[in-house]
């Protein structure tokens, strides 16, 4: 009956149970099961279920109705074939790219700026937030608004100032529409990241700041030699929620443009939406499902590996 | 703080002052408040500060402007500014006729319906894996961390098959179980993170006066939870609002449709064609009851959209 406890796992001195016996011990594993078993249920039916259904998926061709039949590797040599997927997989990666470069700089010289104590900077931060409370239907509505070639806010300041650069069909040229979209991602998410650097920066120890200055240094050394190390696993996180946040992004490109003009914003998620649900073929769309995963992922660990995201106890180097 | 007073006309006065006064003062500043940047570092960031409030604003203006708009004015007049009067005829339109007020009251229930779940479920989860009672617990929190890395857009696909042979395609069900799904292991998280911060020594109080696990749940872990159970409710309240995906693949008739597909629908269909006003008030609607309970509780807001950051 004492080998039931030993089975037990090592506990850290966090929060132990009293000397579990083997009754003990069965009632605290009811009482886990009582607990846990909602959230697992529900996770595990539309979560972790479904992971392994879209792989299987991915190597069976089905619409629904019909039967379902294995076709082997078929999709997937399909796919490797397949110039609209190459091409929804470039555009997923301009759009990634963009999107980084656009929000990192603005998102981190933000989030400095509303790191500081002032109390404007804590109303404006307050304001910054607002289009996170927006849906991005309504987002992507609003924007529609003021970029319609004909009646749209931008087309006035064209035909009463004669701002002739701001006469565009913005969402109907194919040399432009990809840019618009990142701003509108940008006008969206940018403020979430600045939020994320905010408390980066104020987890800096003050005594670094205080250091750098009784040395003398600039404000542009501080920055370079201070702030920047420091928030290094800030950029990381920031970086890694904007990198898989953009290669699955959906809902303004479907509400804006469905991947138009031509297939200029058809990202791999739409092109994925496209085989699934308008052309029902479930088994290459689960294909599509499974490379966006698989991506996604490669991309966060990568990012893990190259900066030691993992090894968190050198990131208070400097310090005592 | 004397020598620049005394020499208002020769900064150089400064520099020979002593240096542990110096480095006192700057101290004393310090424990003050802010780092003091110079003022011209100070002059762009207030610029950048307020360029980027300006960009934020300026579309949410053209926004709540068009909609206090008739189709016609809008056409019209100057979109920018408020001449011609102003009128609510969009407004009475809106929850007169496009059936919006059906979409708001199942918008609310899934709302409401998904934030209970959420947190009944993640706390619950959060207390079993802090205790660490079982090897059962353990294994549980690894699968719900496993979680997170999944992007819902790329298992979108087996959702909607199994919601199709349950039979709950087309329902609000549907939508509530696999929003709250995907809620859930954020939601874990950020409990997890709380319930370990209570003292050891509560546990162990409770314990060693015999209370039972259900005891220690309802009496300390419950009651001490309750900052985190904000935060969690509004993470997982706007997650289930603004949800666009999940409602758009598992719903489809107009008795189940939320407020982002009706605010979609009502721009893409010819019944309205384009008439922004309506369109413009619509999205307003949308977001007002979030506004409202947003300046009330910004401190549990900003630190639930934090709990976005760990997606």
């Amino acid at each position: 009956m004492a080998t039931v406890s030993t089975a037990l796992p090592k506990r850290r001195a966090t929060v132990p149970v009293r000397k579990p016996g083997a009754a003990r011990s069965r009632v605290l594993l009811f009482a886990d099961i009582v607990g846990l078993s909602p959230t697992l249920l529900l996770y595990g039916l539309f979560i972790v279920i479904p992971v392994f259904f879209a792989i299987f998926l991915s190597f069976t061709s089905w619409n629904v109705v019909g039967p379902l039949r294995w076709v082997g590797f078929s999709n997937w040599s399909r796919f490797f074939s397949d110039q609209g997927a190459h091409h929804a997989l470039l555009v997923t990666f301009e759009l990634v790219a963009l999107s980084w470069l656009v929000e990192t700089p603005l998102a981190m010289a933000l989030g400095l700026f509303i790191a500081g104590r002032q109390r404007y900077r804590a109303i404006y931060a307050a304001i910054y937030l607002l289009p996170l409370l927006l849906s991005t239907a309504g987002i992507a509505l609003m924007w529609e608004g003021l970029f319609s070639p004909d009646f749209g806010g931008l087309a006035w300041f064209s035909f009463h100032l004669h701002i002739s650069f701001l006469n565009q069909n913005w969402l109907g040229d194919p040399s432009i529409t990809l840019y618009v979209v990142v701003v509108i991602i940008a006008w969206q998410f940018v403020p979430f990241h600045a939020l994320i650097y905010q408390a980066g920066r104020r987890s800096i120890p003050r005594e670094l700041d205080e250091a750098a200055r009784v040395d003398g240094a600039t404000i542009a050394q501080t920055f370079r030699y201070i702030t920047l190390p420091q928030l290094r696993y800030t950029i990381v996180t920031s970086s890694m929620l904007i990198i898989v946040g953009s290669l699955t992004y959906f809902d303004i490109i479907f509400i804006l443009t469905q991947g138009g003009p031509g297939d200029t914003t058809r990202v791999l998620s739409l092109y994925m939406y496209d085989s699934g649900f308008l052309q029902t073929e479930f088994g290459y769309a689960s294909v599509l499902a499974v490379v966006l995963a698989v991506i996604g992922i490669a991309v966060a660990l990568l990012l893990i590996r190259v900066t030691g995201f993992g090894r968190m106890d050198s990131g208070r180097e400097g310090i005592s | 703080m004397s020598a620049t007073g005394l020499a208002p006309a020769a900064p150089e006065n400064v520099t020979i002052e002593p240096t542990s006064a110096r480095i006192e003062r700057r101290r004393q500043k310090s424990l003050a408040g802010a780092v003091r940047a110079p003022r011209l570092a100070r002059f762009l960031a207030f610029l950048l500060g307020t360029v980027w409030l300006v960009i934020v604003l300026v579309p949410i203006y053209y926004m709540v402007l068009a909609s206090f708009r008739t189709q016609g004015e809008y056409l019209t007049g100057n979109p920018w500014l408020p001449t011609g009067g102003l009128s609510l005829s969009s407004y009475s339109t809106v929850l007169s006729a496009t059936g919006i007020a059906v979409d708001f009251r199942n918008s609310a229930i899934l709302t409401l319906a998904a934030i209970v779940i959420v947190v009944l479920f993640s706390l619950g989860a959060a207390y079993r894996i802090v205790r660490r009672g079982s090897r059962f617990a353990a294994v549980s929190f690894r699968l719900i961390l496993f979680g997170l890395a999944v992007p819902i857009q790329a298992i979108i696909i087996p959702i909607f098959i199994i919601v199709v042979k349950m039979h709950l395609y087309d329902t609000l069900i549907a939508v509530i179980l696999a929003a709250s799904a995907s809620l859930i292991a954020v939601a874990v998280l950020l409990m997890v993170n709380y319930v370990r911060a209570i003292p050891v020594e509560l546990f162990d109080a409770m314990t060693v006066d015999g209370a039972g696990e259900w005891t220690v749940f309802i009496r300390l872990v419950w009651p001490m939870a309750r900052p985190v159970l904000a935060v969690v409710s509004i993470f997982a309240g706007l997650g289930a609002w603004n949800n666009f995906l999940l409602p758009l693949i598992l719903t489809q008739s107009a008795s189940t449709n939320v407020l982002p597909i009706g605010l979609y629908l009502v721009a893409s269909t010819s019944q309205y064609g384009v008439d922004v006003p309506v369109v413009m008030a619509a999205v307003l609607l949308s977001v007002l009851p979030l506004v409202v309970l947003y300046f009330g509780l910004r401190r549990q807001f900003v630190q639930g959209l934090g709990g976005l950051a760990i997606r």
